[in-house]
């Protein structure tokens, strides 16, 4: 029941997106256009336009829920997420810096990001070894924090100097939107994402295993050092193709993993698929909401998933910092 | 006797940058439908010999066997198969049920992907009967006392359904009564179901009245090796821990009282 409803929510949101839009269509319009029948404005706007924004947004925000339950997990603290950990801003510099410098062209761009993530979270590691012999997971949040603040700067220090025309677009296009959305761009997306979240769905066991804690996880079965391994990669290959598509998009992957714990419990085998669901659901409504709310003017998703996230993150601190 | 299904012949480890080694070439076989009961001070290298034991550290020399095979010779889940581990600490971030914990024992016993076969079904409900949490299957464990967390965390082993079980101070922070019970839940797990038993434990006394062998360890060493009776001694446990203590006998099991320092010379002028 619980499942049918998270569908049958996840397919409205679908649905009210392709029909929601700036241009003034009506909702027979957009579902006839969206079958290839009606007015040949209208089937382009919702096949090229729509179609493959709302798509990539319910995508990007399945895998940024999926990559927000698994670092909890990982790190075992229920408060990380790819964005405070700081594997997004690496993401979003490695990026920019493909970008700056004319590397390779659409498929290159998720690589940059991946190598970025993957620079942030060793960075985040080391720093929160800088503080004590184990990793005390709050200290490596406090890291990932100021990591992401780092990454900001040197952003800001590449926006200044580069003159690259591409890097006009990109200070809005780092706060998170899918305006440049289009097949080609879901097709790369998918290429890099689908591999990640196949492997974290495959591991949802030892995932549960890992958030007992390293020497538990040993003794009942898992080789931890691998697993970690490969889960931060997946994770930062994950983000990667979030953040190279679609900017920064915060809060997401904090928020929808404890939604889905309230409700149907903490066993991965069920949280990742569900928060997936959510996760693409509640990003597919705040993209129709960045689009419609001040429209013709557009607000940036990842501005609202923070204006809605910050309120939603200080619940939750006060739920499990007792 | 059961077959030997935990050895360790001559085995070193030395953490790495520490000048002494934690473990200095100790000697210790475990049979099945056997309790072994290891005491000692703290640092004395108890819990490293139980890391060693279950493959999580490799001995720097000397050999750990598990059924039979160089422990190096399994893999982890292979490993979990073979040896049930109640670890000392354990902080769940996430609130499981009773239930989903105990099913985490399974681990190594299921498919990736597949769905749990009546085989696991049975193994937790077994588990979840002997060490009598089934009327708590569907609680979270964040409301479980600490009697009764230990309890599940000793189904979770046994879920594994396995040859050796090991504790790594399974009464720490419990009462008097929930020592009690997990004393006899693992002694009667151990002799009624024919596993090999481990317990590291502080509790000389406890231990004495429900293991079959005791090892005392001091600085990495076995220090005494025996039945209780041979074991606690004055003289050991004075040596080892550094204290005056009196052993009496109770009901044929000996068992000890730490001397407060007025009390201590009359004693020793008695000998």
């Amino acid at each position: 029941m619980r499942w049918f409803l998270l569908l049958a929510v996840a397919v409205a949101a679908v649905v009210a997106g392709i029909a929601l839009g700036p241009a003034d269509l009506s909702w027979p319009e957009s579902m006839r256009g969206l079958v290839g029948r009606g007015d040949d404005t209208a089937v382009v706007i919702v096949r090229q336009l729509r179609a493959p924004r709302v798509l990539l947004a319910f995508l990007v925000g399945g895998c940024l829920a999926v990559t927000g339950a698994t670092l909890q997990a990982l790190v075992r603290n229920p408060l990380a997420d790819p964005y405070l950990l700081g594997l997004s801003g690496g993401a979003g510099v490695g990026a920019v810096l493909a970008i700056a410098l004319h590397a390779g062209g659409a498929w290159a761009v998720p690589a940059a990001a991946f190598i970025g993530a993957l620079v942030a979270i060793a960075l985040v590691y080391r720093l929160a070894l800088v503080a004590g012999a184990g990793i005390d997971p709050r200290v490596l949040l406090l890291a990932g924090v100021v990591v992401s603040a780092f990454g900001g700067a040197i952003l800001g220090a590449i926006f200044s100097l580069s003159s690259a025309a591409e890097l006009r677009n990109a200070m809005m296009w780092l706060l998170g939107g899918f305006d440049a959305a289009s097949w080609q761009v879901l097709g790369i997306f998918s290429s890099y994402a689908a591999l990640p979240l196949a492997y974290l769905y495959y591991t949802n066991r030892p995932l549960d295993l890992l958030s007992l804690g390293e020497e538990p996880a040993q003794f009942l079965g898992t080789d931890v050092d691998r697993l970690k391994l490969h889960l931060y990669v997946s994770a930062s290959l994950l983000t990667a193709a979030c953040v190279a598509v679609s900017g920064i998009i915060g809060f997401v992957g904090l928020v929808v993993p404890h939604a889905v714990r309230m409700v149907l419990g903490h066993t991965h085998r069920t949280l990742l698929p569900a928060a997936f669901l959510l996760g693409g659901t509640l990003l597919t409504a705040a993209d129709a909401v960045a689009r419609t709310a001040f429209a013709p003017r557009q607000l940036p998703v990842g501005v609202v998933t923070a204006l809605v996230g910050v309120p939603v993150f200080a619940l939750l601190l006060r739920r499990w910092a007792k | 006797m059961g077959e030997v299904i935990l050895g360790l012949a001559a085995v070193r480890y030395r953490y790495p940058g520490v000048d002494r080694d934690a473990v200095a070439g100790v000697t210790l076989h475990i049979r099945r439908g056997e309790l072994v009961g290891i005491v000692g001070p703290n640092g004395s290298g108890k819990t490293t010999l139980l890391r060693l034991l279950v493959g999580v550290l490799r001995a720097s020399a000397g050999s750990v066997t598990v059924a039979g095979k160089p422990v190096g010779e399994w893999n982890r889940r292979e490993l979990a198969r073979i040896i049930g581990v109640v670890p000392q600490r354990e902080e769940p971030v996430f609130p499981l049920t009773v239930e989903e914990t105990v099913f985490l024992g399974r681990y190594a016993h299921m498919g990736a992907l597949a769905a749990p076969r009546r085989a696991d079904r049975a193994a937790v409900k077994s588990a979840l009967e002997r060490c009598d949490v089934v009327e708590f299957t569907d609680r979270r464990i964040s409301t479980l006392s600490g009697g009764e967390w230990q309890r599940v965390r000793v189904a979770r082993a046994l879920a594994q359904e396995p040859q050796a079980l090991i504790l790594d101070e399974p009464t720490a922070n419990l009462d008097i009564r929930h020592e009690m019970e997990v004393f006899e839940l693992v002694s009667d797990l151990v002799h009624r179901d024919g596993i090999a038993g481990v317990v590291v434990t502080h509790h000389v006394n406890l231990a004495a009245r429900f293991v079959d062998r005791m090892v005392v360890m001091n600085d990495g060493r076995t220090e005494a090796s025996g039945t209780p009776g041979e074991v606690i001694t004055r003289e050991v446990l004075e040596r080892v821990f550094g204290w005056p203590v009196e052993v009496d006998m109770w009901r044929g099991v000996p068992q000890f009282v730490p001397l407060k320092s007025g009390e201590s010379k009359p004693i020793h002028q008695d000998d």
